[in-house]
C-alpha cells in the first residue's frame, strides 16, 4: 500500500499546479482507506475480488477481419500464444475458475469478451456492441453467464449500443465512455441495470474505448495514460465523482489498461504490459510495491485494439448471497 | 404589466425626541398593519395613504408586520411593543403530522406559530434530540412538497392549505455512524425505507434483499419460524416491486442474523444505504438550455445533473460560485476549471417559478448545512421579507458537536412495525412488535411514540442539552462575527449611483481591476447577475500587490481562503467579538430585508437576487469552511501567518474584494471616484445618510466586520479616518496609507454600539416578531459619501437595465420635487424587468460631522399597509455631543398596475411626509422603480 501512496503523492504535486481542488487528493488517501475498510462489509464488498473469468478463443479470422484502427498485420500464432499465456495466468497463477468459450470464425473480434458483457456483483448486463459485426458475440456470453447463475439483463433497445470496454467500474461507481461504440442510451440501460451505483458519462474523443487509456489499479486508484485526451477524461471523471481517487499516470495510454484483482492470499494483483512493449510505463508500475505485478504480453492483440482487460470478463461469485 | 414603486423619505430633525411616544397608542390600535408615525402623533395611518389609490396586489410584505425589537432603554421602547400584533387571544390550530412510521400525530399550535415550534413539538414527541437532520414538509397548492421554514409562521407558508404536514429527513448524514443516538438512526432508517419503497432511492435486487433483511431484523428481531410463521416477511415492504424471490432472499439473510440487536441491524442498514448513489439526493425536474429533460439533484456534496439515470454532470459546492433563480430559471455560476478561463453560468429551466425557488432554497440549505461551519445568519434572529431566505438551523458541524454532548441515557424506544411499509393485509403489526423488546440499553423508558394523535406531550430537554444549545448558539454568534467580512460586500452594490459613463471612464483607469470586470460583463449574458469570481477578485485587487509576483490565479485563492479561515478562528473565541458579530450580522440581515422589501410583490427578480447574494457569500465563505475541514495543514499555515493576515492591508483587500464581488464594475469605480472627491474634504462633512439607507447599513456592517478583524490584529497601527466608504474608495485606488487608518474609528464606534445594542438584542430574542431595525444601529454611525442607490440596483447588473441618476445637492435642505423623477418605461427585451433608481439627497452638513458616533437612545420601526402601499417608518434617536437627533426613514412601497401615476404618488408621498413632520427636513428621497412585465406570483 505504501507504494501507492508514494506515487500518488507525486501525482498530487502535479495536480497542485493545475488544479484548484487539490485538497480532494489530499483527502483521498484517508477516505480511501476508510472506504476500503467499509467495503469489507456489505454492498461493495471486496473490489477486485474475483472468482471466475470468462474468456474466449481467437478465431483465425481475427488476423484479417478483426476491426482495427491501424493497419497492422497480426501474427495469428503469436496472438494465440499470447492469449494462452494470459488465460494461464488467470487460471493457474491466480487460481480463477476460467470459463473458456470457443472461438467463432464468423466473429473475428470474439476474443474480446469484455465488450459483450458487464458484470457487477450478481448482475450481468449483456451489451449491444457498437460494431454491428460484433453483435452476435453476446449470444454465447449470455449463456455462459447464465450458467454462472448471474442475473442477466439484456440490452434489447435497438437504439442502444454499449461496449464493455467503455465501462470503467471503480468499485464505487461506473464511468461510461461515450465513444464510437457506446451511446447515451446504452449508458442509460447500464445505469438501470446497476441501480446502486452512480453512472457518469465521459466523452471519449480519441481512442476506441474509455478503457483504451485507463483502468483501475486498486481500490480508489485509477491508472491513466498521459495523453491529453486521457488526462482530460480523468478530469471529467474527477469532477463527476463524489469519491476521491488517486491516479497513477503512465507514459503510454495503452499501458494504462491493466487488470486489477484483489485475491485472497495474494492481495493486490496487477496484470500489466511487458517491459518489452512499454518500458517506461513498466517502470511506473514497478513502483507499486504492494502489488503482485504480473507482466502479460499483449503485442499482437493490441494491433486490433485489444487491451488486457478486453480479453476476459471477471466475475465474483459471492458466497454470501 | 405592473409596477412596484417605492421611495424612501428619510426625515430628520433635531431634538424632536419628545414627540415620539404618543404615537404608539394609535399605532397599537392599528393592529397588524398600522402606519404609525411616532414623530407626529396627529398622523394616523389613514393619513399616510401616499398611494391609497393604487390597486394593491394581494401580497403584502409579510414580515413587515413583524414587530420591532427595541432597546429597553429609551422612552420609545414602549412604543415598540407590538403595535402590530394582537397578543391577546391566541388561536390554536391543530396540525396533523405524518410521521416516518406512517402514523399521524396531531398537535395544537398557535395559529401564528413558526415552523420551528412544530418541528420542536414533533421531535419532542419522538424523543429525538438530533433533530437538525430532520424537517417538516407540507404540500403546496400544486401538491409539491415544500420544507417548512422554521423561522416563518406556519400559516404564511401553508397559506390556505390544510394544516397537514410530514416529518422527514431533510439532510441525510453522509456518515450515519456518526450520529450520536440510535434513535436518530432509527428514524433515518424509517425515512430510507420509505425512500426505497417509493423508488426514490433506487437499488439493485441484492441491495433490496440486504436492506430488507436488516429491516426485518431490526423490527422483528431474530428469525423464529414458530413465532413469525413462514409468511411473516411478505407483510413488510422492501421494494417498489416486491417479488417472492426477494422475500425468500430476505428471509435467507434474516436467518443469519441471530442475536443481532435492532440498533446494530440499523447500523448495517445505513452503512449499505449510504453508499447508494441516490442516497440523500433531492431530485428536481428541469430542462437544460436546449430543452432536454434532466434532473437536478441536490446533495451533501453539491449539485448533480442527471439525464435519465445517468449522471451527466456534477458541481461540487466548492465549484459553484453562485446560485440564483429568476422566474422559472435556475442558474449556477461555475468557478473556472483547468480548461476554462472564465467562470460560466449555467441555466436550467424549472417547471415554474415555485419550483425554481424551491430548488434554490434546497441548495442554500444543503450548502449551508454541509459545507459551512455555521449558518450565515444566527437562528431566530432575523426575519425574512419576501423571498429572502437562508438556512438558519444548525449546520452539520454544529449539530455534531452539539450531539456529542448528549448526556442522556440512550432512550429506549419501540420500533413499531411501521404501518407505512406493511402490505395492506398486515394486521397492524401488533404481534410483531413484541419481539424486540430486548432493551439494548435499558435504563430509561421513553414515551415511545406509539400513540397516534396524542397531544401536549411534554418532554423535557435535559439541562445539559440546553446548555449545549446555548453554547452552540454562542458559537454561531462568534462565527458570524468572523463571517461578516464575507457577507458584507453584497449590500455594497447598492451604492452605485454613478452614471454609467463616468464609471466606464474610471474603469479604463484601473487596469488591474478591469480584467475581472470585463469578464463579468462578458458573461453577463448568462443571466445571473454578474459577480466577479473569487480568485479573480483576489488577483485583480490592487491590494494584493505585496504578492504581485505570485501566480494570480491560483495561489491567491488559497491564501485568501486561509485568511478567511484564520480570521474566523481569531474572531471566534472572544466574547466581545461575538457580541459585535451578532450586531453586525443583524444589521446585515436587515439590509437584506430591505432589499426584499424594495422588490415588492412584483420584484421577484430583485428579491431573488438579493437572496442570491446572501448565498453567494456563503459560497465564498465555503472556501474557508471547506478548507477547515479539508486541509488542516493549510489552516495551520494560515495561522502562522496571522500577523500578515490581520494587517489592515489584508482587511482592506478583503473589503475591496468584497466590493468588487458584490458590485461589479460600476460600483467599484464609482467608489474610486468618491474617494477622490472626499480626499479633500476628508474628516469633515460627513453626509450622514447612513441611517435611513440600506447602503448605510452596508457600510456599517463593513465597518463592523473590519473592526472584528482588526481587533485581533494590530490596532495600534491604525489611525482613525472618516468613513468606511472613503476607506474603501482609497483602497481601491491603491491609497494604502489611508485605508490603514480607517479602521480604528469603527472599533470605537462599535464598542459603543455594542453596549447599546446588546440589551436590544435580547429584546429581540424575546419578541419573536420583529421587523428590521437596522436603523437602530446605523443611526449611530455617520458614514460619509454622497450618492447612493437603492439596494435593488445591483439586480440590474446583468440582465436588467438600470438607469441611475444621482444628484447630490450641496446644502439643499429641501428634497427635490417629484418632477425630477423620470419614470421612463424602458423596454428591455430580454428580461422584462426594469429597475430604476433615482436618488435625491441634500448633502446635509451634519451637526455631528465629526466622528462622534453618538449614543443611540431608541429606535423603532412601524409598518403600515394600505391597499396599495406599504409604509415602513424607521425612527431612531441618538444623542451626539449633547444634541439629540431623531431620524425618520419612511419607506413606501407603492405597488400597482402600470397605469398608476407613480410620479403623482411619489409627489403625494413626499408631500405627506413633509406635512407629517413639519419640523423636520427631508434629506433624501430615493426612488426605486421596478417594473416587471410578467408579474410572478409571490414566493412563500
Amino acid at each position: 500500500m505504501a507504494g501507492i501512496m508514494k506515487i500518488s503523492a507525486a501525482e498530487i504535486k502535479c495536480d497542485e499546479e493545475v488544479d484548484n481542488n487539490i485538497y480532494r487528493f489530499e483527502r483521498a488517501k484517508k477516505e480511501r482507506e476508510k472506504e476500503e475498510s467499509e467495503n469489507m462489509a456489505g454492498l461493495m464488498a471486496g473490489f477486485g475480488h474475483y472468482t471466475h473469468a470468462v474468456v474466449r478463443g481467437i478465431p483465425a479470422s481475427l488476423a484479417k477481419e478483426a476491426l482495427r484502427t491501424s493497419q497492422a498485420e497480426v501474427d495469428l500464432t503469436r496472438a494465440r500464444t499470447e492469449h494462452e499465456a494470459y488465460v494461464e495466468v488467470l487460471r493457474t497463477r491466480l487460481g480463477l475458475e476460467v470459463v473458456e468459450l470457443p472461438a467463432d470464425e464468423s466473429l473475428p473480434d470474439c476474443v474480446f469478451v469484455e465488450d459483450a458483457a458487464v458484470v457487477c456483483g450478481e448482475t450481468a448486463l449483456i451489451t449491444r456492441p457498437g460494431a454491428e459485426s460484433r453483435r452476435r458475440e453476446t449470444e454465447v456470453m449470455k449463456e455462459a453467464l447464465k450458467d454462472l447463475n448471474l442475473n442477466i439483463v439484456e440490452m434489447t433497445d435497438e437504439n442502444a449500443t454499449l461496449d464493455g470496454g467503455d465501462v470503467l467500474f471503480t468499485g464505487r461507481e461506473f464511468f461510461v465512455g461515450l465513444s464510437k461504440r457506446t451511446n447515451q442510451r446504452g449508458a442509460e440501460i447500464l445505469a438501470d441495470a446497476f441501480k446502486d451505483y452512480a453512472v457518469s458519462t465521459v466523452p471519449v474523443l480519441e481512442g476506441l474505448h474509455l478503457k483504451s487509456f485507463c483502468s483501475m489499479g486498486g481500490p480508489g486508484l485509477i491508472i491513466i495514460g498521459s495523453s491529453e485526451p486521457a488526462q482530460k477524461a480523468l478530469k471529467i471523471m474527477q469532477q463527476m465523482s463524489d469519491h476521491r481517487y488517486d491516479k497513477l499516470t503512465v507514459p503510454d495510454d495503452i499501458a494504462a489498461n491493466c487488470v486489477y484483482m484483489n485475491l485472497p492470499n495474494k492481495g493486490h494483483v496487477l496484470l500489466h504490459c511487458t517491459a518489452e512493449e512499454f518500458p517506461e510505463s513498466v517502470k511506473v508500475f514497478e513502483k507499486l510495491k504492494d502489488h503482485m505485478l504480473i507482466p502479460v504480453s499483449n503485442m499482437e492483440k493490441v494491433k486490433v485494439d485489444g487491451a488486457l482487460t478486453c480479453c476476459s470478463v471477471l466475475i465474483s461469485k459471492n458466497p454470501n448471497i | 404589466m405592473s409596477g412596484g414603486f417605492r421611495f424612501f423619505a428619510p426625515l430628520k430633525t433635531q431634538d424632536s425626541e419628545a414627540k415620539q411616544p404618543q404615537a404608539k397608542k394609535e399605532a397599537e390600535k392599528g393592529k397588524s398593519k398600522a402606519a404609525a408615525d411616532p414623530a407626529s402623533p396627529q398622523n394616523q395611518p389613514e393619513q399616510l395613504p401616499a398611494a391609497v389609490g393604487h390597486s394593491t396586489p394581494a401580497r403584502k410584505e409579510q414580515e413587515q408586520q413583524e414587530e420591532d425589537q427595541e432597546s429597553h432603554r429609551s422612552s420609545t421602547s414602549r412604543l415598540s411593543r407590538s403595535p402590530l400584533r394582537g397578543v391577546k387571544k391566541v388561536k390554536m390550530m391543530q396540525c396533523k403530522i405524518t410521521l416516518l412510521d406512517g402514523s399521524d400525530y396531531s398537535v395544537n399550535v398557535e395559529k401564528r406559530a413558526k415552523g420551528q415550534v412544530l418541528l420542536d413539538k414533533v421531535c419532542e414527541y419522538l424523543n429525538l434530540l438530533e433533530k437538525d437532520y430532520f424537517g417538516i414538509t407540507y404540500r403546496d397548492i400544486e401538491s409539491q412538497k415544500n420544507w417548512l421554514d422554521p423561522s416563518k409562521e406556519l400559516k404564511k407558508q401553508i397559506r390556505n392549505g390544510p394544516w397537514n404536514f410530514s416529518f422527514n429527513v431533510k439532510f441525510y448524514p453522509p456518515d450515519p455512524s456518526q450520529l450520536c443516538e440510535d434513535i436518530t438512526r432509527y428514524y433515518l432508517c424509517l425515512q430510507l425505507r420509505d425512500d426505497v419503497v417509493s423508488g426514490r432511492l433506487p437499488c439493485s435486487f441484492a441491495t433490496h434483499t440486504l436492506l430488507g433483511s436488516y429491516t426485518v431484523q431490526s423490527e422483528l428481531g431474530d428469525y423464529d419460524l414458530e413465532e413469525l410463521g413462514s409468511d411473516y416477511i411478505s407483510e413488510i415492504r422492501f421494494a417498489p416491486n416486491q417479488t417472492k424471490e426477494l422475500e425468500e432472499k430476505v428471509m435467507e439473510l434474516h436467518k443469519t442474523y441471530k442475536g443481532m440487536t435492532p440498533a446494530v441491524a440499523e447500523i448495517h442498514f445505513l452503512e449499505n444505504a449510504k453508499k447508494l448513489s441516490m442516497y440523500g439526493v433531492d431530485l428536481h425536474h428541469a430542462k437544460d438550455s436546449e430543452g432536454v429533460e434532466i434532473m437536478l439533484g441536490v446533495c451533501a456534496s453539491g449539485l448533480l445533473i442527471y439525464r435519465d439515470r445517468l449522471r451527466i454532470n456534477r458541481f461540487a459546492w466548492p465549484k459553484i460560485l453562485k446560485i440564483s433563480y429568476k422566474r422559472n430559471n435556475f442558474y449556477i455560476k461555475i468557478r473556472p476549471g483547468e480548461f476554462e478561463q472564465f467562470e460560466s453560468t449555467i441555466g436550467f429551466k424549472l417547471p415554474n417559478h415555485r419550483a425554481a425557488k424551491r430548488l434554490w432554497k434546497v441548495c442554500v440549505e444543503h450548502h449551508t448545512f454541509f459545507r459551512l461551519v455555521s449558518p450565515e445568519a444566527p437562528p431566530k434572529k432575523f426575519l425574512s421579507l419576501g423571498s429572502k431566505f437562508r438556512y438558519s438551523g444548525r449546520t452539520q458541524a454544529q449539530t455534531r458537536s452539539a450531539s456529542a454532548q448528549i448526556a442522556r441515557p440512550a432512550p429506549l424506544f419501540e420500533r413499531s412495525s411501521s404501518k407505512r411499509y406493511n402490505m395492506s393485509r398486515s394486521l397492524d403489526g401488533a404481534p410483531i412488535t413484541e419481539n424486540h423488546e430486548t432493551p439494548v440499553k435499558g435504563n430509561a423508558t421513553d414515551g415511545a411514540p406509539k400513540v397516534i394523535a396524542k397531544e401536549d406531550i411534554i418532554t423535557t430537554v435535559t439541562t445539559e442539552r440546553k446548555a449545549e444549545e446555548e453554547n452552540a448558539e454562542r458559537e454561531d454568534a462568534q462565527e458570524v462575527a468572523a463571517e461578516t467580512d464575507a457577507t458584507t460586500p453584497l449590500r455594497h452594490d447598492t451604492k452605485d449611483s454613478e452614471p454609467p459613463p463616468e464609471v466606464v471612464k474610471h474603469q479604463t483607469n484601473i487596469s488591474e481591476l478591469k480584467r475581472s470586470f470585463l469578464e463579468t460583463g462578458s458573461n453577463g449574458g448568462g443571466g445571473a447577475p454578474g459577480l466577479t469570481e473569487w480568485e479573480k477578485r483576489l488577483s485583480s485587487s490592487p491590494l494584493r500587490s505585496p504578492r504581485a509576483d505570485e501566480d494570480p490565479m491560483i495561489e491567491p485563492l488559497e491564501l485568501q481562503d486561509a485568511k478567511d479561515e484564520q480570521t474566523e478562528q481569531e474572531a471566534g473565541p472572544k466574547d466581545t467579538v461575538a457580541a459585535v458579530g451578532y450586531l453586525v450580522k443583524y444589521v446585515a440581515d436587515s439590509v437584506v430585508t430591505d432589499g426584499a422589501t424594495s422588490s415588492g410583490p412584483h420584484g421577484i427578480s430583485l428579491s431573488t437576487t438579493m437572496d442570491d447574494d446572501v448565498f453567494v457569500d456563503g459560497t465564498l465563505r465555503e472556501e474557508a469552511g471547506g478548507k477547515t475541514q479539508d486541509s488542516q495543514e493549510e489552516e495551520e499555515e494560515a495561522s502562522d501567518k496571522s500577523a500578515t493576515k490581520l494587517s489592515p492591508g489584508a482587511v482592506r483587500q478583503e473589503v475591496s474584494q468584497a466590493i468588487s464581488d458584490k458590485k461589479g464594475t460600476l460600483i467599484i469605480f464609482k467608489q474610486a471616484e468618491n474617494k477622490e472627491d472626499e480626499e479633500t474634504s476628508k474628516k469633515e462633512g460627513l453626509v450622514d445618510r447612513a441611517e435611513s439607507e440600506t447602503d448605510g447599513n452596508k457600510e456599517q456592517k463593513r465597518q463592523a466586520s473590519l473592526k472584528a478583524e482588526i481587533k485581533h490584529g494590530d490596532v495600534s497601527q491604525i489611525r482613525g479616518v472618516d468613513s468606511p466608504k472613503k476607506a474603501m474608495a482609497s483602497w481601491i485606488s491603491e491609497e494604502k496609507v489611508e485605508s490603514s487608518e480607517v479602521v480604528s474609528v469603527f472599533t470605537k464606534e462599535l464598542k459603543e454600539l455594542k453596549t447599546l445594542d446588546e440589551p436590544q438584542q435580547k429584546a429581540e430574542g424575546i419578541q419573536p416578531k420583529s421587523s428590521p431595525t437596522h436603523v437602530t444601529v446605523s443611526a449611530s454611525l455617520a458614514v460619509s459619501a454622497p450618492g447612493w442607490v437603492s439596494p435593488s440596483h445591483k439586480v440590474s447588473a446583468d440582465q436588467e437595465k438600470a438607469v441611475v441618476v444621482t444628484e447630490n445637492e450641496a446644502e439643499s435642505a429641501k428634497p427635490k420635487a417629484p418632477d425630477g423623477v423620470e419614470v421612463a418605461a424602458k423596454d428591455v427585451p430580454v428580461v422584462h424587468t426594469e429597475t430604476k433608481t433615482i436618488t435625491y439627497e441634500s448633502a446635509e452638513v451634519d451637526t455631528n460631522g465629526d466622528a462622534d458616533p453618538g449614543v443611540l437612545l431608541s429606535a423603532q420601526t412601524i409598518t403600515s399597509e394600505t391597499t396599495s402601499t406599504t409604509t415602513t417608518t424607521h425612527i431612531t434617536k441618538t444623542v451626539k455631543g449633547g444634541i439629540s437627533e431623531t431620524r425618520i426613514e419612511k419607506r413606501i412601497v407603492i405597488t400597482g398596475d402600470a397605469d398608476i401615476d407613480h410620479d403623482e404618488a411619489l409627489a403625494q408621498a413626499i408631500k405627506e411626509a413633509k406635512e407629517q413632520h413639519p419640523d423636520m427636513s427631508v434629506t433624501k428621497v430615493v426612488v426605486h422603480k421596478e417594473t416587471e412585465i410578467t408579474p410572478e406570483e409571490g414566493e412563500d
